[in-house]
């Protein structure tokens, strides 16, 4: 049997980024892929939502004090 | 010349090529001076290691005391040692390569990759110790070498320099023999670059000797020399080193050589390091362990934490803190012997000729301690040379004034956990020799006038005094950035002053008024509450909005409030309801939760409508109108403030009667088997989970009976409700019952086998035999009682004594990791890489100290603005 990480209430919802979108979110942040936070390609999420080296994941987490809060990772080894 | 950055710094291993190339002497005698006390040639204190003796020349480079870096020397060790910093590598890379050939025990293919894979995430910026890890890991594990097919033999190393193989020991020239055999190629696998650290450079052949300056020699005051440990430690190394050749050349026997060999390596390590397990510290004479290299940089005291992150100051003073009510929040009062002693420079000017003139002519107080020519001199201001200095001075000198009143100081308290623990105040100089400063401020620094000490630091330059005042000053920082509320507020007498002041209806005379008011700035009093047969009265409501500012609406329930069902409102029997309209005092009573320091709502809206300014001028006012209140009313404590009447003492004796009784029935119940156990909970843990509840209703209850008979009136009450001191337990604790003693929030059951006092029967359960403390402080309590408590005091004692330095080691961690980070116009928090850390800070962007106490809007005050068409 294999859980689905996106289904437990305390699993953030993770996306990943189209190239265009990503490009956008690096352009508006006004930096380069490698200033992200990281995340890596073995992590379970981003096994499970198939995130390859290089994608950029979006995360919509809740938060206390904003409601919701979205980040960002990079991919890598 | 453009100024040099940076960009990196590489850590390498010396060769003996380049430490024999740096030096400038080569050290052959263990003496340092002769009988004329000059230092020998070739010896510990060669004149070209250096200058220490001002007046003298380097004879390596020809500068001066200051001039000179000083100069590195050598020794030439007569047999190779180990470097007791690498021992634990050397011992890794002797198990992972072939003992034969000296390659790695890893096939050709496997460690091509592993350098492929090293040098992918070095350029990555990724990690490679967990890598450099395995392939240690793997390397130890191989049976026979891959290149040569010689049997794998283990290696054991024993600390702290000793290598055994079977049974044999391996001098160091054997290891160092092995590890000259592993290829450069290989050493890559491991992580290791050839070119800057070659694994046989931790064998040391050649000892560099560190210049004078590194070790300068003192002079005592007999004249005699006292060398620094390290020269003594170099001193013992080479001598050793010169009886080892000695008699070696002599070809003495292979057990005497083997014994000095050990002394060198003995003596190698100690310089190095003096604190290596398993090797006896090397010692002065008197005793004392030597200093030794490894010790200089350690630690708290070392190079990095001591000297290098941390420096001493000059213009700063630190002296016992004391309270005076009557300095405003942003003063301190600063003794007249310190601001003596303590400088401002004035940078002389066309604009303040004169006024420097009239500093350097002054006799006392205010005056010039020193003048600097523009020609870098110091010239100390005596009465003969007034004259003289001031027809001299002219822009362009500066003169260094006294600390005077209205000048800009830091102040500080240890230890400094946030931004509030170091605040700008202004200067007043006072009599006697104390730090004086409004208890107002006391929460933020956390400081008390039990013996507190506190710092003082003037700054030097026009600049740093703006900066001070505009961002540091102690009005800026009213409002807490930790929680977005006012972490400066009344304290104390304060807030018991102020409550006894408004609660209820007080009326005063006009003379009375006039006595508490004295210390405000009040022009015009208000029309009086009452007149009654031509005297005028007027209400402590009345006196406290004095204060207010005018415009100020608030609506607040009091600290005192009882959170009742249905609110009365203004009708409330307790005068809890507090009502401000237009900067005065409608309804409800002054207590913490109006002033108080974390609590104030009054000081939180104050800042915020009218500033930090007006604040600052509120929170004056109110300790000085506070203090003369709580002086005009009277309020005192003494032991008879916990007499409680017959009456009281019978009921909680019925209560305590009642509990005992309640507990003798749980434990006959959990005997007999009858007890029902509570969800998740053993029988005996629903047992004493059962009697801890009971037992604690019971001193619940007679607190209560307590407090009831104690009385509104009652000053310890008085403090307790209205939040100035102490709580309701603590009344109860007093007059009360003191309550269950407890060690890891259960009943004391440790000691004895099966009881914890000799003075129960064992396995017995009831409520004295494990800790409960019947007695109140006030009646005094029993022996076995007194020796429950202390057991249960002990417990908090060490409880905050851990907690205090595992907390203060957590900030340490903590603010090395985030030191760097900065939140950027764009509100994201990044790194000095840039790389992101937040995308926005705190996820909302909201700066906490301009937040609602944490919130971004504050919702009710809004609407209640809106509301009374504001």
């Amino acid at each position: 049997m294999k859980i689905k990480l996106q289904e437990h209430i305390l699993v953030p919802k993770h996306e990943i980024l189209s190239k265009e979108e990503a490009e956008k979110v690096l352009t508006v942040l006004n930096i380069k892929k490698h200033q992200l936070p990281k995340i890596r390609k073995e992590d379970p999420i981003a096994k499970e939502i198939g995130a390859k080296v290089g994608d950029v994941i979006k995360i919509t987490r809740n938060s206390l004090t904003a409601k919701e809060a979205v980040v960002y990772r990079v991919v890598v080894e | 010349m453009a100024p040099k950055r940076i960009r990196s710094i590489k850590f390498e291993l010396l060769s003996p090529r380049e430490i024999r190339k740096m030096s400038v002497a080569k050290i052959i005698t263990p003496d340092t001076y002769d009988d004329d006390g000059y230092p020998i040639d070739m010896g510990l204190m060669d004149q070209r290691l250096g200058v220490i003796d001002p007046g003298l020349r380097c004879k390596t480079c020809g500068g001066k005391i200051g001039e000179c870096p000083g100069h590195f020397g050598h020794v030439e060790l007569v047999a190779p040692v180990i470097h007791v910093g690498y021992a634990k590598l050397i011992g890794k890379l002797l198990n992972a390569t072939c003992r034969n050939c000296g390659r790695i025990l890893l096939p050709d293919k496997k460690r091509d990759e592993i350098v492929e894979e090293i040098e992918r995430r070095r350029e990555t910026g990724g990690d490679i110790e967990d890598l450099v890890k395995e392939v240690f890991a793997i390397s130890s594990k191989t049976k026979e070498c891959p290149h040569c097919g010689e049997q794998r033999v283990d290696i054991k190393f024993e600390k702290p320099t000793f290598y055994y193989e079977n049974e044999h020991r391996l001098t160091p020239i054997d290891i160092r023999e092995r590890l000259e055999k592993i290829p450069d190629e290989d050493l890559k696998a491991f992580g290791m670059d050839p070119a800057s650290a070659r694994p046989e450079w931790m064998v040391l052949t050649v000892l560099p000797v560190p210049p004078v300056n590194t070790r300068p020699s003192i002079t005592l005051e007999s004249g005699q020399r006292s060398e620094d440990d390290l020269t003594h430690k170099l001193v013992d190394i080479i001598r050793i080193n010169q009886r080892f050749q000695e008699n070696k050349e002599a070809g003495a026997p292979q057990l005497i050589i083997e014994d000095l060999w050990e002394l060198l390596q003995y003596h190698v390590t100690t310089y190095l390091d003096n604190e290596v397990s398993g090797v006896p510290p090397a010692r002065h004479r008197s005793g004392r362990p030597l200093k030794t290299l490894s010790q200089r940089l350690k630690g708290k005291e070392g190079r990095f934490r001591g000297s290098l992150s941390g420096k001493r100051v000059n213009f700063s003073a630190r002296t016992v803190i004391s309270p005076d009510p009557n300095l405003s929040i942003g003063e301190v009062g600063v003794p007249k012997a310190i601001a003596e002693e303590l400088t401002v420079p004035m940078y002389v000017s066309r604009y303040n000729l004169e006024e420097a003139r009239k500093f350097i002519l002054r006799t006392e107080h205010p005056k010039a301690n020193y003048v600097i020519r523009p020609d870098g001199r110091r010239v100390k201001v005596t009465e003969n040379n007034a004259e003289e200095v001031t027809e001299k001075l002219e822009p362009g000198w500066v003169v260094e004034r006294q600390l005077m009143d209205g000048d800009v100081v830091l102040f500080n308290r240890q230890p400094s956990l946030h931004r509030m623990s170091i605040m700008a105040h202004e200067v007043r100089v006072l009599p006697y020799k104390t730090f004086r400063l409004n208890p107002a401020v006391c929460p933020p620094y956390n400081a008390d006038f039990d013996g507190d000490e506190m710092n003082l630091h003037v700054p030097q330059s026009l600049e740093a005094q703006a900066e001070a005042k505009i961002l540091m000053s102690v009005q800026e920082h009213i409002l807490s950035p930790r929680f977005g509320g006012p972490i400066i507020g009344g304290i104390h007498d304060h807030i018991s002053g102020l409550y006894l002041l408004t609660k209820g209806d007080n009326r005063f005379t006009k003379e009375e008024v006039m006595e508490i008011i004295k210390p405000l700035d009040v022009k015009k009093l208000p029309k009086p509450a009452y007149e009654i047969d031509g005297v005028k009265y007027w209400t402590g409501k009345q006196i406290f909005s004095l204060i207010l500012p005018e415009g100020l609406n608030m609506t607040f329930k009091a600290e005192i409030c009882r959170n009742c069902d249905v609110c009365k409102e203004t009708e409330c029997d307790i005068d809890a309801y507090v009502v401000i309209k237009n900067g005065v005092l409608e309804h409800g009573t002054v207590d913490e939760k109006a002033i108080g320091a974390f609590k104030g709502l009054v000081i939180d809206q104050i800042v915020r409508q009218y500033g930090t300014a007006a604040a600052k001028e509120f929170l004056d006012n109110t300790t000085r109108l506070a203090i003369r209140a709580i002086m005009h009313m009277g309020f005192s404590f003494g032991i008879d403030d916990e007499d409680i009447p017959p009456e009281a003492v019978r009921q909680i004796d019925e209560v305590m009667e009642e509990a005992k009784n309640e507990v003798a029935n749980l434990v006959m119940a959990f005997k007999k088997g009858e007890l029902d156990p509570l969800p998740g909970r053993t029988i005996e843990e629903t047992l004493e989970l059962r009697i801890m509840q009971s037992l604690g209703r019971a001193r619940d209850r007679a607190g209560k009976i307590a407090g009831n008979y104690l009385g509104l009136n009652n000053s310890a009450v008085i403090m307790a409700i209205s939040g100035a001191r102490g709580s309701m337990l603590n009344l109860t604790q007093m007059a009360g019952c003191v309550g269950q003693q407890s060690v890891r929030g259960e009943r004391i059951k440790r000691g004895y086998s099966g009881r914890s006092l000799t003075h129960f029967k064992r396995g017995e359960l009831g409520a004295e035999a494990r800790g409960f403390v019947r007695s109140s402080y006030k009646k005094g309590l029993n022996p076995l009682e007194f020796f429950f408590h202390a057991v249960g005091g002990r417990e908090g004692l060490v409880d905050t004594a851990v907690r205090t330095s595992q907390s203060g080691y957590l900030q340490r961690r903590l603010i090395n990791a985030l030191q760097d980070l900065k939140i950027e116009y764009d509100g994201t928090v990044r790194d000095t890489k840039g790389a992101v850390v937040q995308f926005r800070y705190g996820d909302d962007g909201v700066d906490p100290s301009k937040s609602y106490r944490g919130k971004a809007i504050d919702v009710k005050r809004i609407v209640e603005e809106v509301l009374s068409g504001g």
